[in-house]
């Protein structure tokens, strides 16, 4: 029980990351980015580029199973993410943003994620890999709980990275600017706010955390080609359970959603758990829309 | 008949089925401005639901009822159409996105039911060994398939007429009317969300009606033919063809699964042994690609809608 | 004329270009000068003002700001070009507190001077003061509105253009909300209003244009268009779009 509750709060953390991002640029972009799950898993293999460069760079640190290589290659892969972010909003979704409405944005993130996703498999391949072959031994935390440390580093760095972005939300022009543009976008600009620039911070803060996600997901889990589209639901359910916009929503929509596809195993046969965030989004849809909390683009039309 | 005459006759089968999802996706985006990510998802409940109604009794199996194959696909449709209101009514009031990522989740859920639903799916093995219906009075398997083109066909066209005089009808003046103006529609007193759950659900019943035409043209179902990529080429034929234009679905069906298919030989043809992987991710990335620049280069398509260009598609520019 | 702060002429402007809303409309306001436009609704009021702000494409005619061209400018740089506007609706932020609303309004200055001018509005008004970190959304209409004056003031802009600063708000909050208009407009700004409360506006108003299905119709001093009968006749005679006897005068 205790190891479900920690293995759901990781998942969550993974996901809450990567539904921050959607978050972001559902609520200021104002489109259901198909693709930003993909950005998860360009990031997580950036970074395994990254390491096999840097690979000389030194070893394991202290109880984990990474090195340098792989902290440089995290900060490699949020700048590598960024740049596939604004390329794909450059190349394809600001083409489409004047002239149509905006589920032809959708439509567009639905190819561009077929196309991320395949560019992937067609680099790194279909096999399934790891940043390290070193064995970590699962060091116990509580009774009846183990945890390896890479784990407890992936749940240290999530919360970091999620306190440092809601003190930025709070306290500096731009994320104040974000979450005006996220209200507002048009009184943003009578404000004399640029709105392409918002736009343009929006993309690399929603990228730089989905390639952070990648990462950790790779460290804890495995690489694998289909990571972003495994998330696609779990992101969205989180993002529309916090409402849409809200960042403190989307980590804890995440939560929810991590610790409900952990604890499903003692309900539904394991096969089920992908199916458990489309649960969780139909009964959001049904019961409250809107989300647990209110987002800034609200889901009434 | 030559080999290339019984090659054609097996594409145009499976291309004017897919042209039926097509039309059905086509009463969806192209008429009312739905975006249905689960394509596959419905074909699939189609296709099971009619294996399931259609095929013998087995022990290990729920499920065998025996139908006749009409019947069988009748009740595929009709699964469909529940799955759809259920997706319908908890998302149609809302913003139009939330249909997109529901819709997308019931395929994912669906292709878990029939992977690991064994006792009513056979799982990864899937449903094998159907009957296939009148097979016993053909004597040759292109005999057989040139009577099934024509039924196919025949479905196809009658689908084609039924949704020609569905848009022309009031009844499809208003579905226009939801996607370019919901405000205007709104103040002519109509329900919008029921008009559009009522495309919707019909839009699925045909994406439904070419999944157990399917199942009766090959005699099983399995998984595997449900891979999500088949979303991303419904998509890429109707926008290829050009949605809002019935006969430019049919005509997108046709040339995406042509091309489908030749870009298929051709790699398998000409990349090294070793890289098949590679090579079907590249012609994975061709429909990617298609749909990508068709929405950016030519959002009409081919054809193209009759109608002038939506008119919201100009305004709330940022 | 050599001192008008404002200039347009001729100005054709819809949302889309195949349906113009405005007709060819022009007018001027003068430094200092407190302006109202008032019409019947969808006279194109409201467009007029948008488009001034550059939320409304104008496709033939001109804005001149001081001199300066200002037809084609980006919204976001009209504050640099020292136009505010306030719309009518949503001219807060409701998910931000009120301090935010401030500082958003400040973003473009710099540091030091979006504080000294925060400080200067928390002093014109101190009720905003007293709710700072709470959220806009609890705000009464007038509070609103009164935040929007002060979020546009900010940069201190040579001209102030609201929309429909009264609409909805209780009888004692228009009289607030115009009491502080017109202490603004004694302070040199100079303002460019639209309003429905046609009886409130000409009574605060320097000068009025009237404005009806496009086009403006008449204009003059607020005293004397108060007792025009073309003004009645667009207002008041027959219904509200049969104005085109009106227009003759």
């Amino acid at each position: 029980m205790l190891q479900a509750l920690a293995d759901g709060i990781l998942t969550g953390a993974i996901i809450a990351l990567g539904a921050i991002g959607l978050t972001l640029t559902m609520g200021i972009l104002r489109f259901a980015n198909f693709a930003h799950a993909e950005l998860i898993t360009w990031g997580a293999y950036m970074a395994l580029a990254a390491v096999s460069l840097l690979g000389p760079l030194g070893g394991p640190i202290g109880p984990f199973s990474f090195g340098l290589p792989l902290i440089l290659g995290t900060i490699a892969a949020m700048a590598l993410t960024s740049v596939l972010a604004l390329a794909i909003d450059g190349l394809v979704f600001r083409q489409l943003r004047g002239t149509s409405n905006h589920l032809t944005l959708v439509f567009a993130s639905f190819g561009v994620s077929l196309l991320v996703r395949m560019l992937i498999l067609l680099i790194f391949g279909g096999a399934a890999t790891y940043y390290s072959n070193t064995l970590q031994i699962a060091i116990p935390v509580a009774p009846g709980l183990r945890l390896m440390p890479d784990q407890l580093f992936a749940l240290g760095l999530a919360a970091v990275l999620v306190v440092a972005l809601y003190l930025f939300l709070q306290h500096t022009r731009l994320g104040l600017s974000m979450r005006a543009l996220a209200e507002n976008p048009d009184l943003t600009r009578v404000n004399g706010v640029s709105t392409a620039r918002v736009i343009r911070w929006t993309w690399i803060i929603g990228a730089s955390l989905a390639a952070v996600a990648g990462v950790l997901y790779g460290l804890t889990v495995q690489l694998r080609p289909e990571v972003g589209f495994h998330l696609i639901l779990p992101l969205f359910a989180a993002a529309i359970l916090g409402g849409v916009g809200n960042i403190p929503g989307a980590v804890i929509g995440g939560m929810i959603v991590g610790l409900a596809e952990s604890f499903a195993v003692f309900i539904l046969p394991p096969g089920y758990k992908m199916a458990v965030p489309f649960l969780i989004l139909l009964a959001v849809l049904y019961v409250r829309p809107t989300g647990l909390f209110a987002g800034t683009a609200g889901a009434a039309k | 008949m030559s080999g290339f005459g019984i090659y054609l006759v097996f594409f145009l089968i499976i291309a004017l089925n897919y042209g039926i999802m097509v039309l059905g996706l086509n009463l969806q985006w192209g008429y009312t401005g739905l975006f249905n990510a689960g394509v596959v998802g419905f074909y699939a409940i189609g296709a099971y639901g009619t294996a399931i109604l259609a095929g013998p009794d087995r022990a290990a199996l729920i499920g065998g009822f025996g139908l006749p194959f009409p019947l069988a696909i009748l009740g595929g449709m009709i699964l469909c159409a529940l799955a759809a209101i259920v997706v319908g009514l908890a998302t149609l009031k809302l913003r139009e996105e939330y249909l997109a990522i529901a819709t997308f989740g019931i395929a994912i859920t669906i292709q878990l039911v029939a992977l690991n639903f064994e006792s009513l799916t056979g799982g990864a093995n899937g449903l094998v060994g159907l009957p296939r219906p009148f097979i016993d009075a053909f004597e040759s398997t292109t005999s057989y398939n040139l009577f099934f083109l024509a039924v196919v066909a025949c479905v196809t066209g009658l689908v084609y007429v039924a949704l020609e005089a569905a848009v022309r009808s009031p009844w499809g003046r208003l579905l226009n009317a939801v996607r370019e103006d919901e405000v205007a529609a709104r103040s002519l007193g109509k329900n919008i969300a029921l008009i559009r759950l009522q495309a919707f659900v019909l839009g699925c019943t045909l994406i439904g009606l070419s999944g157990g035409i399917y199942v009766a043209f090959i005699g099983f179902v399995s998984p595997l033919d449900f891979l999500p990529i088949l979303t991303f080429q419904i998509w890429a034929m109707l926008i290829v063809g050009g949605s809002g234009n019935n006969a430019g679905a049919l005509l997108g069906a046709i040339v995406v699964w042509a091309l489908w298919t030749m870009s298929g030989l051709a790699i398998s043809r000409f990349s090294p042994v070793g890289f098949q992987n590679q090579a079907g991710a590249i012609q994975t990335m061709l429909i990617g690609l298609l749909i990508v620049s068709m929405l950016i280069f030519r959002p009409r398509g081919l054809i193209g809608e009759r109608a002038t260009v939506s008119s919201h598609k100009e305004r709330g520019a940022p | 004329m050599s001192d008008a702060l404002l200039t347009v002429s001729g100005v054709v402007a819809g949302y889309r270009r195949d349906l113009p809303i405005l007709h060819g409309i022009s007018l001027e306001v003068h430094r200092g000068e407190l302006v109202t436009i008032v019409g019947p609704n969808g006279a194109g009021k409201s467009t007029l003002i948008k488009a001034i702000a550059g939320l409304v494409p104008i496709s033939e005619g001109r804005v001149e700001l001081d001199g300066t061209d200002i037809t084609s400018l980006a919204t976001h740089k009209m504050g640099s070009a020292s136009v505010a506007y306030v719309p009518q609706t949503d001219n807060v932020f409701t998910t931000l507190t009120i301090d935010e609303n401030l500082r958003l309004g400040a973003a473009a200055l710099p540091r030091s001077l979006a504080k000294d001018r925060i400080a200067q509005a928390y002093k014109r008004f101190p009720a905003l003061r007293d709710h700072r970190d709470r959220k806009a959304r609890v705000l009464s209409g007038g509070q609103r509105q009164l935040l929007a004056f002060a979020r546009s003031l900010l940069t201190e802009p040579a001209l102030l253009m609201l929309d429909e600063p009264s609409a909805g708000l209780s009888p004692a909050a228009v009289s607030e909300v115009f009491g502080h208009l017109t202490d603004l407009s004694k302070d040199g700004i100079t303002i460019l209003m639209v309003e429905q409360n046609v009886k409130a506006a000409l009574a605060i108003s320097d000068r009025t244009y009237v404005f009806a299905e496009g086009e403006n119709r008449i204009d003059g001093p607020s005293g004397v268009l108060a007792d025009d009968p073309d003004m009645k006749a667009i207002y008041f005679g027959g219904t509200k779009r049969s104005t085109h006897a009106a227009s003759a005068g």
